[in-house]
């Protein structure tokens, strides 16, 4: 292999399986690729940089939250005088970073991360596709993505700033307050939903049509499985919240009154609107995607988890079948939950309890498949590598996730935790050591088939150590702020109120362990781009793994495989008894 | 050219005669909301009626749903399902004040009266 | 590097990539417009009168006739691509792209209708779900109308390459007209009768 190659990240050309085609130009070739890989890449690595951005706007408003009114040490002057006068983060500025982090890293970080990157580049290879069903659709939705992310980063220089209604942009604070970056949100928003409705329909249509030979449903890697039924909330969640995304701009822009109901009064002056809206059907058409949402945040992590685990116990995956049914009926519940976001709108109880009941036995499905991974651990052979490293983390990290989820499924303790610290501490365990962890561990997992090389192990390992430590101090505390009553959203850390007196030394403690958190990640983007070029030379299958995209080369050319793949077993034969080799592939033709 | 032409000529004749079909529904659609019925749930209820079954007809016969495959027929019932749950499940939340008058709706109402005099 | 079942089935799942690709567009426009029903339905729930009589039924009807008649020439369209009749096959689709066109046209009297009495989106919950559900649906029919200018116009290239592929592409492109029609089946009585 030429090792003077160039290694930019967009990949490089190898075993080339197109009999004749003209060579692209460099803009057909890297930028408006067809490739899924190239695309997959570009998702990742634009998922990649807006996570590091959404972190960096919670890093500066932990210092808020840490020392409020205190001038923001070193980068302070950077944000003008419009929204830090004298470094001292202004209640509106606060808001307005509040707002972004959330929008950015579910909808710009995560999602583009997990579905637009890992399943883009893995999934055709793990079912043996030579591409995507439509390579120019998958094309587009990577740039409408990329327009809508522009979209989001161009609001924050809207004269008054950006959305700072939170990433749930409730009317009507989202239709009075006094900004166009507001617009620019439901615009970028709508750029981003398109986006995954026509990723979602590639995929969808990719796993069911473009599956190799002897590639049943059950014979499917879970990870492809997990894909299939997030490509399924995409499609049929999101739409909703593109209609409420236009009714929201119709109100700012054409003064309808979807959302604003009669005789609202601001600052002591009525509303002069139409009125007779309803700012709950905000809501309901928000959370009837946000909910299927946050399954679409986790179902590609345990995907990739279940992956890593089989791989590296060198043991099947416990109960595939239990795993499979358990995500496709997660994925049918998570329509019917959405109003425990809304407990406390005033609802009736039978309703509440409709809602309260199928959030209980939601609960239900996520734990067969974390306990189905647990038992995966039981008598294997681990190893102990960095993808694995951030796997077992997943695994109680998820746990506490889950766990801290029951009460706020429940309306009598949701009233006392709705809108609390705690609500927050409950969903970033499953977003942050949950799904993040996942990511990472994809990213150390599928390297190699990318690139060619492995990432070096020693910050791997450095990585994950010092990630998981400070993780855990940054959101732990949260839960104990949460149940003595501190509010979210508070620019003050929650100062203003005399409950909160006892609680605020943690925000130092959430403070300093986010910093900490922030450092530890440098490593990673050392190890990341540092590896591309010096990593140590990786062969087609370097963990010794099952699944198809093993037998392709690394990277994979154009076409993906030397020769049309077949699948002869299961994604899981490891440790076959009778067997040399630990590890059987799919691939491999049955012994004479 | 295609190498294999098939014979739509009856195919053709049943899209017309549907077409037909649908133009008369149309005609009925217009003619029941001329008549003032019972009551406005009935009036509803009719014209949905009346509406499905002219969707069932393009559904079915235009857009060939009466020999399609399972995938698309799974895809379309579960999309019809979460349908009917978005229809539902928002009204149902606020079931129990149907009818009534919200308290800042009335007081919006009784300051534009009162501005009116 | 082709992509297989672009145009043949395949065999387990018996459906080409483009059939399964539209109809899972289809279904999440369900989804789309059931939302804005669903808002149409909350907002006259809570709402203390709500106006009737404010739309020109006559109008409406006669636009539903339209959109009946185009999905009609539609689908014709299509059968006659599949007889291999192709000059025909073209004139439906660019008939059906009229009557889409001659709807538009009767959109904009009704619009500017309203408009020069000043009731707008801002008029009242009523107008503004009538305006955005219509004009939602307007906008699909202007991208309709593009889909089948292209086919009728530069794409028809396609049908000397490969027919096959390019009577499937006049099928899903039928399949997403019958689809704005259906709406505009429900939107009518909806709006403009109930």
């Amino acid at each position: 292999m030429d090792s003077t190659v160039t290694h930019s990240a967009h990949g490089h050309e190898h075993g080339d399986v197109a009999h004749h085609h003209e060579e692209l130009g460099f803009l057909r070739k890297y930028v408006f690729s067809l490739d899924h890989k190239i695309i997959g890449i570009q998702y990742a690595i634009t998922g990649l940089l807006f996570l590091l951005f959404g972190f960096t706007l919670m890093m500066v408003m932990r210092f808020q939250l840490a020392y409020p009114g205190h001038p923001i040490p070193l980068i302070g002057s950077i944000f003008g005088a419009a929204n830090a006068p004298n470094g001292v983060m202004l209640p509106e500025f606060y808001n307005q970073l509040g707002a972004m982090h959330g929008t950015i890293m579910v909808f710009l970080g995560v999602v583009p991360l997990a579905v637009g990157g890992f399943g883009n580049f893995v999934m055709p290879l793990q079912i043996g596709a030579p591409d995507m069903a439509f390579p120019k659709l998958n094309m587009m939705s990577y740039w409408v993505y990329f327009c809508g992310g522009m979209t989001m980063l161009a609001s924050f220089f809207m004269p008054g700033g950006t959305a700072q209604s939170g990433w749930t942009s409730y009317p009507p604070l989202s239709i009075v307050v006094a900004t166009n970056g507001q617009v620019y949100w439901l615009v970028g928003m709508i750029f981003l939903i398109t986006s995954s409705l026509l990723g979602s329909v590639n995929f969808i249509v990719t796993i069911v049509q473009l599956r190799a030979k002897g590639l049943s449903y059950m014979r499917l890697p879970f990870f492809v499985w997990a894909q299939l039924v997030t490509s399924f909330l995409l499609l049929l969640a999101f739409p909703p919240l593109e209609a409420a995304g236009i009714l929201q701009l119709m109100d700012r822009v054409a003064g309808t009154s979807f959302f604003l109901p009669s005789g609202l009064v601001i600052s002591g002056k009525p509303l002069t609107v139409a009125g007779g809206g309803n700012p709950l059907l905000w809501q309901h058409l928000f959370w009837f995607l946000a909910h299927p949402e946050v399954y679409v945040l986790i179902l590609p992590a345990m995907g990739i988890i279940s992956e890593i685990i089989a791989n590296n116990t060198r043991k099947p995956l416990w109960g595939y079948k239990a795993l499979v049914y358990a995500a496709v009926f997660l994925g049918f519940m998570s329509f019917i939950v959405w109003a425990h976001h809304m407990f406390m709108t005033g609802m009736g109880t039978t309703i509440s309890a409709f809602f309260q009941t199928t959030t209980m036995i939601i609960s239900i499905p996520s734990v067969i498949i974390l306990t189905a991974l647990l038992l995966s651990l039981w008598g294997a052979s681990i190893r102990f590598t960095t993808p694995m490293l951030f796997a077992l983390a997943f695994l109680p990290m998820f746990g506490i996730g889950g766990l801290t989820g029951l009460p706020l499924g429940l309306a009598p303790s949701d009233i006392h935790l709705h809108d609390t610290y705690y609500v927050i501490g409950h969903f970033h365990y499953v977003v942050a050591p949950g799904t993040i962890f996942a990511l990472f561990a994809g990213v150390y997992y599928w390297f190699p088939k990318a690139t060619g090389r492995k990432m070096n192990e020693t910050l791997g390992k450095i990585h994950f150590w010092g990630s998981f430590i400070a993780i855990n101090f940054v959101f732990m505390p949260m839960f104990i702020q949460g149940l003595g009553g501190m509010n979210r959203r508070m620019y003050d850390g929650g100062m203003q109120y005399a409950h909160n007196a006892g609680l605020l030394h943690w925000n130092i403690v959430i403070g300093v362990a986010a910093w900490t958190l922030g450092i530890c990640q440098i490593p990673f983007i050392l190890n990341f781009f540092g590896s591309i070029k010096w990593g140590a030379l990786a062969d087609k299958n370097p963990w010794d793994a099952t699944t198809l995209e093993w037998s392709a080369p690394s990277p994979p050319g154009h076409g993906n495989f030397l020769t049309e793949p077949v699948v002869y077993r299961g994604p899981y034969e490891y440790s076959v008894p009778g067997h040399a080799a630990d590890f059987t592939p799919q691939f491999e033709p049955e012994r004479a | 050219m295609s190498d294999h032409p098939i014979d739509m000529s009856k195919s053709i004749r049943t899209y017309g005669i549907v077409g037909g079909l649908l133009l008369v529904f149309t005609v009925l659609t217009v003619a029941v909301n001329q008549i003032h019925l019972a009551s406005i749930a009935l009036a509803i209820t009719v014209a949905l009626i009346i509406a499905c079954m002219k969707g069932s007809m393009v559904a079915a016969i235009f857009m060939h749903l009466n020999h399609e495959k399972k995938w698309i027929y799974g895809a379309l019932i579960l999309t019809v399902v979460f349908f009917i749950v978005l229809m539902l499940i928002p009204n149902l939340t606020v079931a129990d004040t149907i009818g009534t008058v919200s308290p800042y709706t009335a007081a919006a109402e009784h300051a534009a009266q009162k501005a009116e005099k | 590097m082709e992509i297989p079942y672009t145009v043949e089935p395949r065999p387990d799942s018996g459906l080409a990539n483009g059939k399964l690709g539209i109809w899972l567009f289809l279904a999440s426009e369900v989804m789309l417009f059931g939302a804005l029903f669903s808002t149409y339905i909350l907002l006259r729930v809570g709402a203390v009168e709500w106006p009737h009589g404010e739309l020109n039924v006559w109008l409406g009807a006669v636009n539903t006739v339209i959109l009946i008649c185009s999905s009609v020439t539609m689908v014709v369209a299509w059968a006659k691509l599949k007889m291999n009749d192709f000059a025909k096959g073209r004139l439906y689709i660019i008939v059906t792209a009229v009557l889409a066109l001659v709807f538009l046209v009767n959109k904009y009297f009704e619009y500017a209708e309203h408009f020069g009495k000043g009731e707008g989106p801002w008029h009242s919950t009523f107008f503004a779900i009538y305006f955005t559900l219509t004009g939602l649906h307007g906008l699909h029919i202007i991208g309709g109308i593009v889909v089948m200018a292209y086919l009728a116009g530069p794409g028809a290239k396609l049908w000397k390459r490969n027919p096959d592929q390019f009577t499937n592409r006049v099928e899903y492109t039928g399949l997403y007209w019958h689809f704005v029609d259906l709406v505009w089946i429900f939107l009518f009585p909806v709006l403009y009768l109930l």
